[in-house]
């Protein structure tokens, strides 16, 4: 009980005093899944609108891809992405695996589908509100995906948050293909699961409370959205 | 150039419409001519196919056979003189002015005309003390106004309503009624549907009687409501035909 007393305070202490090597694996986590959210916002975004919006060939299609790949759990999209970046491996030769840039690229196909499917429900929502009026007041398909993403964005933005939280709380792609090497592709996640290991319950439990914080705030913010988007808008 | 300065894109024929969703035939060989200026009422009971005949008329469906033609458009586009009104009434989420400054903009009117045009529509509607609040927070009856006052701001040649005052109280439904009565003055043409027969009474120039997919009569509203000639639409007057089924009605 007492080392377990011991390593709250100390780990308390480390975020406190904003441990340089913690503050490391904090910068870098948040760097690998911002760009990963932002990536998977430009290609999901779009593509959930367009599958909510068109009738277009290969369409079914995307749609099972896309829901198998938000069911497979992330140790086997790292495993994909592992095969595929291996010096054996198609893209090989861009020297990319253990790089955190391989990390982006597991957490983009780990949460594009996520943001596609749930920006797909609420543009799918919204379309069979506002079809008809808008086919009547003779908007074009282009005018009308810009007043759904600009009346959805709230809930847009939640997806968004959404894929974020699943994207810094991942442990089992980020290990496989980042390697958790220190200084070059530790993250929060994988520095946990290493310093649990080795017994440093303090480094573990410092980093736990910083991934408990962000997500209250990820999940405060989306609280926060829901609201004002039940509230309605004033432009 | 508003749509009501431009020639008139009237009348609209219909020739042997019928629309099948499915494997049902909900429309069924309706043909009839409607002209300029009138209001045009389209009564039958619930099921009839009164939504789904405005629906064919503006271009929201597309006949299955049969022809809906504008005769007077000539090759113009007819849609950009239309306008409608649903029965639920579709606002953006966005402020009561900015509903209407994108409908206007839709339709290419310039930036500098649109103001007047705003605050006329939501004068006559009784909206203009709203005009900065959110379309979506007004009640029901003061959305189904904004619809309207929407439509009306386009000036259109054609403006169809779906039951636009199924659901809301006496007041707001006079209202209605009134800018309906300024659009036709202004020379409007209205095709509106109606399950209120007070209401079809009050507006009508003209009257068809839907049922079960069928046009069963088209009159002058006075001599329908004097003596309809179809024997469901004498039933459906007497307030025996609530339903489309023919059920305690004996044929004669
Ligand atoms: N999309 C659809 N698919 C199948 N049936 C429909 C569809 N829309 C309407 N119907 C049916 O067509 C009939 C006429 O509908 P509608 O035009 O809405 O009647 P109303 O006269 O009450 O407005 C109804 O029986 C309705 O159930
Ligand atoms: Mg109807």
């Amino acid at each position: 009980m007492t080392d377990f007393g011991a390593a709250i305070s100390t780990a308390f202490a480390l975020v406190a005093n904003l441990d340089s090597d913690l503050s490391e694996v904090v910068a870098l986590s948040l760097q690998v899944s911002l760009s990963a959210v932002l990536i998977a916002s430009i290609i999901g975004l779009p593509v959930g609108a367009a599958l909510a919006l068109f009738r277009f060939p290969g369409r079914t299609f995307l749609v099972i891809v896309l829901n198998a790949f938000m069911g497979l759990p992330p140790v086997v999209i790292g495993l994909i992405v592992y095969l595929l970046l291996s010096r054996a491996g198609p893209f090989g030769v861009l020297g990319l695996l253990f790089t955190p840039t391989a990390m982006i690229i597991a957490q983009v196909l780990l949460i594009t589908p996520l943001i596609a499917a749930l920006a797909r429900q609420v543009m799918e929502t919204l379309w069979l509100e506002y079809e008809e009026q808008l086919r009547s007041l003779g908007s074009t398909p282009l005018r009308s995906l810009g007043v759904l993403l600009r009346d959805g964005r709230y809930s847009l933005v939640t997806a968004v948050l959404a894929g974020f939280g699943r994207a810094i709380a991942e442990v089992g792609a980020v290990m496989i293909v980042g390697g958790n090497i220190d200084h070059v592709t530790r993250v929060m996640t994988t520095s946990i699961a290493l310093e649990v290991s080795k017994g440093n319950l303090a480094l573990a439990l410092g980093l736990g409370i910083i991934l408990v914080i962000l997500s209250v705030l990820v999940n405060g913010l989306v609280y926060v959205l829901r609201g004002i988007h039940r509230q309605g808008v004033t432009p | 150039m508003m749509s009501a300065d431009a020639p008139t894109i009237l009348p609209l024929e219909l020739n042997a419409v019928s629309l099948t969703l499915g494997d049902k035939r909900l429309i069924k060989d309706i043909s009839c001519t409607l002209e300029a200026p009138q209001i045009t009422i389209i009564i039958g009971p619930n099921g009839a196919g009164k939504s789904l005949l405005l629906r064919l008329c503006h271009g929201l469906l597309q006949p299955s056979a049969g022809a809906i033609d504008w005769r007077g458009a000539a090759g113009r586009n007819p849609s950009p003189h239309q306008a409608m009104v649903f029965q639920r009434p579709v606002l953006l989420r966005r402020s009561v002015q900015a509903n209407i400054d994108f409908a206007l903009s839709l339709r290419k009117v310039p930036r500098r005309r649109r103001r007047a045009l705003i605050e006329e529509a939501l004068t006559r509607a009784g909206l203009k003390r709203f005009a900065k609040s959110s379309a979506r927070l007004l009640s029901f009856g003061e959305q189904q106004r904004l619809a309207l006052a929407r439509s009306w701001a386009l000036r259109p040649q054609v403006l169809f309503l779906d039951e636009p005052t199924a659901s809301i109280d006496p007041a707001a439904t006079h209202v209605i009624e009134e800018v309906i009565l300024a659009m036709r003055e202004e020379g409007t043409k209205i095709i509106m549907s109606t399950h209120d027969l007070g209401q079809a009474r009050r507006l009508a120039d003209e009257v068809l009687f839907l049922h079960r997919g069928r046009l069963k009569e088209k009159s002058d509203a006075a001599a329908f409501f004097a003596a309809p000639k179809n024997d469901l639409a004498q039933a459906f007057l007497r307030g025996e035909l609530l339903w489309w089924q023919r059920r305690e009605l004996t044929p004669p």
